[in-house]
């Protein structure tokens, strides 16, 4: 018999939705904003930390919106409200799921450092970081919607 | 059984979600012994008429929730 989707599953996709959406958006917005037309900004360590450090607010406020949004559509059309505790399975599964996207970040970092290593652009090495960073996320989820799926 | 209790009301009653105690009774999750002792207390009966320990099928909540 095929399983229903649980809430929290619903909820995990929506932050893997969201993040993809999020860091498109922002990823086109910047490009178009600052890197389009002025590629030398590219090496300009200024520019990646100012990039970096607005990427994280903008991330954590859309993200909030995103899934007030979707709770409220959720409890609309399925009339389900979302668990008001943490219970000791999802904080295993949180758990196991951070392991598993800090291996994957730590991983990045020591390519990023690789690219250093082998006299690339530095950009190379911001890339690799916030793609790795992204990379650690979506799969975190994924692994989330696993260990629900197929049990821990 | 009209004294069965819904997963819901055995999840309030312990602490945890509906999800978990579905979880628990389809051998998707092995309980602490902290909640594996709260939901014996639920029923009021000793931990070992809740709970069955196979080799082959691990952890599975005996005691039915409809």
């Amino acid at each position: 018999m095929k399983e229903k989707i649980t809430i929290q599953e619903k909820q995990i996709l929506v932050s893997v939705i969201s993040s993809i959406l999020i860091l498109g958006f922002y990823s086109l917005y910047v490009y178009q904003k600052y890197i389009a037309g002025n590629p030398e900004i590219l090496n300009d360590f200024k520019f990646w930390g100012r990039s970096f450090l607005f990427l994280i607010p903008v991330s954590i406020v859309v993200q909030i919106i995103i899934h007030i949004i979707f709770a409220i559509i959720n409890k609309i059309i399925t009339n389900e409200d979302f668990p008001s505790i943490t219970d000791e399975r999802d904080k295993l599964i949180e758990l196991k799921a951070i392991r598993i996207s800090h291996w994957i970040f730590i991983s990045g970092f020591v390519l990023s450092m690789g690219s250093l290593t082998l006299n690339m652009q530095p950009y190379v090495m911001f890339i690799t970081l916030i793609f790795s960073g992204f990379i650690a996320a979506i799969v975190s989820e994924i692994v989330k919607i696993y260990y629900y799926r197929k049990g821990i | 059984m009209a004294n069965e209790m819904t997963q819901q009301e055995l999840a309030d009653k312990t602490g945890v979600t509906r999800q978990t105690i579905v979880a628990i009774e389809n051998g998707k999750y092995s309980p602490t012994l902290e909640l594996s002792f709260r939901i014996a207390h639920v029923f009021n009966l000793p931990l070992e008429e809740v709970f069955s320990f196979n080799y082959d099928e691990d952890l599975v909540l005996r005691k039915g929730t409809k």
